[in-house]
């Protein structure tokens, strides 16, 4: 509906055509359209069941879909799994903790598609492991069980797994939906500045629209299984879009990181 | 800002004053300070495999050694070396003796490896596959398909042998291959219902479906029981599970079975790692899950079923020691799956040296013996262990 502004950036990350999902006979999207360009960070909001999470698995290869994705130019229907899951990884919203499972373990899971199937991992698929628990500062928990650690370490491995799959695309759902806004900023942060360094590609759903604007360069805003407003956080972030498809009844103050959002009582 | 003191609850002079202005690479520095203990992914520890092979060597030893006529258990390891082939040694034992070792005990101590090693791998398998701890090898209705295609045999049998001309009755040397069958069907049946349910079928469709499919089984089989009484008792023998003293035939039957299943459960062993994060998570890592639980349910089926043709329906080990090991020696499947094999077989070859001795001359059936043995031994496994 709403192709980027941005469509001048040469290189797309991910593009998006006319995509709808079909869920047992329900359409749960349909129609959207979305360009991502490399290295930048975009956030999908909308409320509960407009289908952020539906597009986000679906750009990371686990729904079928009508209509087009292509991955840095190659699309993602023709390519084999292992080397969609080199090019993406996905943090899920509530990812699973496997029982008894050691973070060092865990995140090697993360080198899967760089070990064939009945293989061991090898030197390299260590070393890069190692690589990743020292950029996050998660050395110290790697013989730790997972199960044993706070909501924001936690948090922290699920991101190490996903980046240890060295990938140029990483989705986030509702990243930070279980932590205190101390640890939000913490994996926020965290997150950018990967991306800065790294040449990461972000795309997030989330929720509290205030730290969605302060950390997304571009926002998508979806309703009803379609994207609805696209643009910088002070284009989508505004009293009308978000009255007329949350039914909230909001104020927004410009805050000097952008648009700050305020619920306030509807009625008194 | 997500240096070690983030452990600690909140303080109030955690404000976002000072976090706004924390340097962003305050993540970096924090682990070169700090000592850190190399830390190595989850694999099969050289000790627990010596531990493990430590014990199949006891096994064999106490169950050549022990029986109605005790050998010096010297000489029998002896006598074992020398038939290993280029090595020639003088085990001292005589000539009747040596006959006890290789033609008596020997088939029976292999009978009891390969069907430990099988159960216990095929229930480890199936707890990985099926990411359920309450998995074991008989739960997609391989008990029932056998136990009823065994009744058969032994009704058919029993009532052939009641014909005029036939020769007595007794059983069948067939049961074996018709229960191999039975359980195969029953498999079949399974994952035929359980894919009904179209591509949104899930693991816990495949076992309910195993439920449904054994209660009709268990059915047909209780109906046959009752409908020729005189045959329970052999059936009922059948199912209690016993290792047979058929030398080396049911030996050579079972190896090829057990080889392979337990090779390729054990090739797919990072892969099951990998599908404790669920299917789609599993996915999205660039693995197969789906694929894998069909190859894995496939081969572990397979073995089971051999296992169970030859000797009965031997329960618990499938559950107890695969168990045993992830509380003991990590829940990784690297480690469960090779360490499962190492100790099923011994754990067999032990239980069914209890059921030939306890009681001698009688046998208790091996199935008892695993039971109220394993039982007891789980619980203070269960109760001592840190990792539950």
């Amino acid at each position: 509906m709403l192709p980027a502004e941005r469509s001048e950036t040469n290189t797309h990350a991910l593009a998006v055509r006319d995509v709808g999902v079909v869920l047992d006979g329900t359409e749960i999207i349909n129609g959207v359209d979305l360009d991502v360009a490399v290295g930048e960070w975009l956030t999908i909001i909308g409320p509960n069941g407009a289908g952020k999470s539906t597009l986000l698995r679906t750009v990371g290869g686990l729904l079928d879909f009508t209509g087009s994705i292509e991955l840095f130019g190659t699309a993602l229907r023709r390519m084999r799994r292992r080397d969609r899951a080199r090019l993406v990884a996905s943090v899920a919203q509530d990812p699973v903790v496997p029982p008894g499972m050691a973070v060092i373990d865990y995140v090697l899971l993360g080198r899967t598609p760089y070990i064939p199937a009945l293989a061991s991992e090898s030197r390299a698929d260590l070393e890069a492991v190692d690589d990743v628990l020292a950029r996050l500062d998660l050395r110290r928990f790697a013989g730790r069980r997972l199960e044993s650690l706070s909501g924001g370490e936690r948090q922290r491995v699920f991101l190490a797994r996903a980046l240890a799959q060295g990938a140029k695309v990483l989705l986030l759902d509702e990243p930070t939906s279980a932590l205190d806004i101390g640890h939000q900023q913490d994996v926020l942060e965290l997150v950018d500045k990967l991306r800065r360094d790294g040449g990461l590609t972000v795309v997030a759903t989330m929720h509290d629209l205030s730290i969605a604007g302060e950390y997304a360069e571009r926002m998508v805003l979806m309703a009803g299984g379609t994207v609805v407003a696209a643009g910088t956080p002070r284009d989508v972030l505004t009293q009308e879009l978000l009255a007329r498809h949350y039914q909230a009844q909001v104020r927004v103050i410009d805050g000097e990181q952008g648009p700050l959002v305020v619920p306030v009582r509807r009625s008194r | 800002m997500t240096g070690p003191g983030r452990k600690a609850p909140a303080t109030p002079g955690r404000k976002a004053p000072a976090k706004s202005v924390a340097p962003i690479g305050a993540v970096e520095p924090v682990h070169a300070v700090e000592p850190v203990v190399a830390v190595e992914p989850a694999r099969l520890r050289v000790r627990w495999l010596a531990a493990g092979v430590g014990a199949v060597v006891v096994a064999v030893i106490a169950g050549l050694a022990l029986g109605p006529v005790g050998l010096n258990p010297g000489g029998v390891f002896i006598e074992l070396l020398d038939l290993l082939p280029g090595v020639h040694l003088h085990s001292g034992l005589s000539a009747s003796e040596q006959a006890i070792v290789t033609q008596l005990r020997l088939p029976r101590v292999c009978l009891g490896l390969l069907v430990g090693a099988t159960l216990a791998v095929a229930g480890g398998t199936y707890q990985g596959v099926f990411r359920n701890p309450l998995a074991d090898p008989y739960l997609l209705g391989i008990a029932a398909g056998a136990g009823l295609g065994a009744t058969i045999a032994i009704v058919g049998g029993h009532a052939f042998a009641q014909l005029p001309g036939a020769g007595g009755s007794g059983t069948p040397i067939y049961v074996p291959f018709v229960a191999f069958i039975g359980a195969l069907v029953a498999v079949t049946m399974t994952y035929a219902l359980g894919a009904a349910g179209g591509t949104a079928r899930t693991p816990a469709v495949l076992l309910l479906a195993g439920v449904a499919v054994t209660a009709f089984l268990t059915a047909g089989q209780t109906y046959l029981q009752q409908r020729y009484v005189e045959t329970i008792r052999e059936v009922y023998s059948w199912i209690m599970g016993r290792l047979t003293t058929a030398g080396w035939h049911d030996v050579l039957l079972l190896l090829p079975f057990a080889v392979i299943t337990i090779g390729v459960m054990i090739g797919y062993r990072r892969q099951l790692d990998v599908m404790s994060v669920g299917d789609a998570e599993a996915e999205s890592l660039g693995a197969h899950p789906r694929r894998t639980r069909l190859v894995l349910v496939v081969v572990a089926s397979l073995g089971t079923a051999a296992a169970v043709s030859v000797s009965g329906l031997i329960g618990f080990v499938g559950i107890i020691v695969p168990h045993t090991v992830r509380l003991m020696a990590g829940t990784s499947y690297r480690v469960i799956l090779p360490l499962s094999a190492l100790f099923g077989g011994a754990f067999l070859a032990l239980a069914d040296l209890g059921a030939r001795t306890l009681t001698a001359p009688d046998e208790i059936p091996i199935g008892v013996v695993t039971a109220f043995f394993g039982a007891p031994f789980f619980i203070v496994i269960l109760r001592t262990s840190r990792r539950l």
